[in-house]
């Protein structure tokens, strides 16, 4: 099988819930009981009320291109996707960001704006990983 | 709780050099351009290795391995990590560990060969970049900044031009110092014609990598009096870190890191942002040192490019900014920070010759870690207050 990039590596233990929903085409996320607060990247505690009670919550899969660039080579040895490709970084409707690519959109600063809305598509990569990439949306 | 003023002016910067060359160097590991460095610049300090009690470095090598190289037993070692900046960050723990006798001769010390990697260990630590940015084909600062600078043109309409003025500004500068690389005329066309390497950087958008060493040596005030050359007042220091993951940045276009470290050093040294003669800003990308005029209350919010207009950071200009010729024409090893305090030093001694910034009194040195993440600033004179 060869895969045109990196896979996740490594995979955290306390990051398992996310990748694990992934599979089944969910975008879940960390939320804090005590205060409600939703963030990413997952880890053991709420980084505002620094809470140990975190359990995980189903995303819209909604959210904004808070920032982009446009990619004119590879980055990673392992990258094996054709340049130019968008690197984003996505603010979801549930207020945390990550870290993306927008994909089915032409690759140009003139057709990509920030704040544009986007919307999760999910990307199987093997049996294991399967990535949230994200699209222009509504 | 002592009041950082009183510490303002109690140790100086006394030496400082780079190592006997920077740039492509395939022939010297990077240990050899720690050692060249830290024996340059306690020479320049008049002084001997041997009166050396203090190593900080930052980096892939130990303060123990540099003072074991050294034939040297420290009896004070720091080797905080956090970025390009951590050596202006040491220059605040080197003030603390002086003034306290804790050592007597503080050298802080840079090598890498960041372009040949001779002498270099692979392992970096990836534990959330590989999970949660390798897969999207993130690798390497260019592809993190570059979101701090199209951010911040969404939020402020700053330009391609505007950033590109950066690079042109900072190449007038190289082009009068012999030890740049790169010194050859450019103009805003120039950069915006570069090679595109991601959107919003072109080739010329982005550091040099070089293979380079540069320290400086520090000492407490009365003893600086014995060097060999005019001391350098240490007035402030301020050091803060924010994040490290770009995605935990709370505003992309505003470095709180850099803010607060800029306000504890204004605080400590009595000064405002306003009254500097000289200004040095770690520059891995153009788009870098006008966030870093924003955050510090230099710049009003979206108008640190301003800066960078002939006339103003140019030779010549008001308010000279990165004399040396700076990460983008000078040198940019990989943790540039040491290179910023050794120009400031040099240009507060009065020893830049074409590129001297005449009556300097009051110097400026700025470095972020990672992207915007970790900062250290320091308020450097060549008088007490
Ligand atoms: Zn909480």
């Amino acid at each position: 099988m060869d895969l045109d990039r990196p896979l996740p590596n490594p995979i955290t233990p306390e990051a398992r819930p996310f990748w694990d929903g992934l599979r089944e085409r969910k975008l879940l996320l960390p939320r804090c009981q005590a205060c409600g607060h939703v963030f990413f990247y997952p880890r053991v505690l709420c980084p505002r009320c620094h809470a140990r009670d975190i359990t995980w919550i189903q995303a819209s899969g909604k959210g904004r291109l808070h920032a982009f660039e446009i990619a004119y080579q590879a980055f990673h040895k392992a990258w094996k996707v054709k340049p130019p490709y968008v690197l984003a970084m996505v603010e979801l409707a549930e207020g945390p960001r990550l870290m993306s690519n927008l994909v089915n959109v032409e690759p140009d600063p003139r057709a990509i704006k920030c704040d544009m809305p986007v919307r999760v598509v999910f990307s199987k990569l093997t049996d294991e990983v399967t990535l949230p990439l994200f699209e222009p949306g509504r | 709780m002592a009041d950082l003023n009183t510490l303002s002016n109690s140790v100086c910067v006394v030496g400082a050099d780079e190592s006997d060359e920077i740039g492509n160097l395939p022939g010297k590991s990077q240990l050899t351009l720690h050692l060249e460095a830290i024996t340059n610049a306690v020479h320049d300090a008049g002084l001997k290795v041997t009166d050396v009690d203090g190593i900080f470095t930052a980096g892939q090598h130990s303060p123990a391995l540099l003072g074991e190289a050294l034939g040297i037993t420290p009896r004070y070692v720091d080797g905080t990590t956090v970025g390009g900046c951590s050596f202006i960050i040491e220059v605040g723990h080197a003030l603390a560990a002086l003034h306290h006798g804790l050592c007597h001769v503080a050298v802080i010390s840079h090598g890498e060969s960041g372009r040949s990697g001779v002498g270099v260990s692979p392992r970096r630590d990836t534990s959330l970049t590989g999970q949660f940015e390798a897969p999207f084909g993130f690798g390497g600062a260019p592809t993190l900044f570059g979101m701090i600078t199209t951010r911040h043109m969404h939020v402020y309409g700053t330009t391609l031009e505007q950033w590109a003025q950066v690079a042109v500004s900072t190449r007038q500068w190289a082009m009068l110092n012999p030890k740049a690389l790169r010194r050859e005329p450019i103009t805003v066309a120039d950069v915006l014609n570069s090679r595109p390497v991601v959107y919003p950087f072109n080739l010329l958008n982005i550091c040099l990598v070089t293979d380079a060493g540069g320290a400086v040596v520090l000492t407490r005030a009365d003893r600086a009096k014995d060097c060999a050359k005019k001391p350098v007042y240490v007035r402030g220091v301020g050091e803060a870190t924010e994040h490290v993951m770009l995605t935990q940045m709370r505003d992309l276009t505003f470095s709180e890191a850099t803010h607060l470290a800029g306000e504890k050093a204004f605080r400590m040294a009595g000064v405002t942002p306003r009254d500097f003669d000289h200004i040095m800003l770690y520059d891995a990308f153009t788009s870098g040192p006008p966030i870093m005029l924003e955050s510090l209350g230099i710049a009003a919010r979206g108008e640190g490019v301003h800066f960078f207009a002939e006339g103003r950071a140019t030779p010549g200009g008001k308010l000279p900014i990165n004399t040396n010729g700076g990460g983008l024409s000078y040198t940019h090893s990989g943790m540039y920070g040491i290179f910023p305090i050794i120009e400031a030093t040099r240009q507060l001694r009065g020893e830049c010759g074409p590129r001297q910034v005449p009556n300097v009194r009051l110097s400026l040195v700025n470095g972020m870690g990672g992207m915007l993440s970790a900062a250290g600033t320091l308020v450097l004179s060549n008088e007490k207050t």
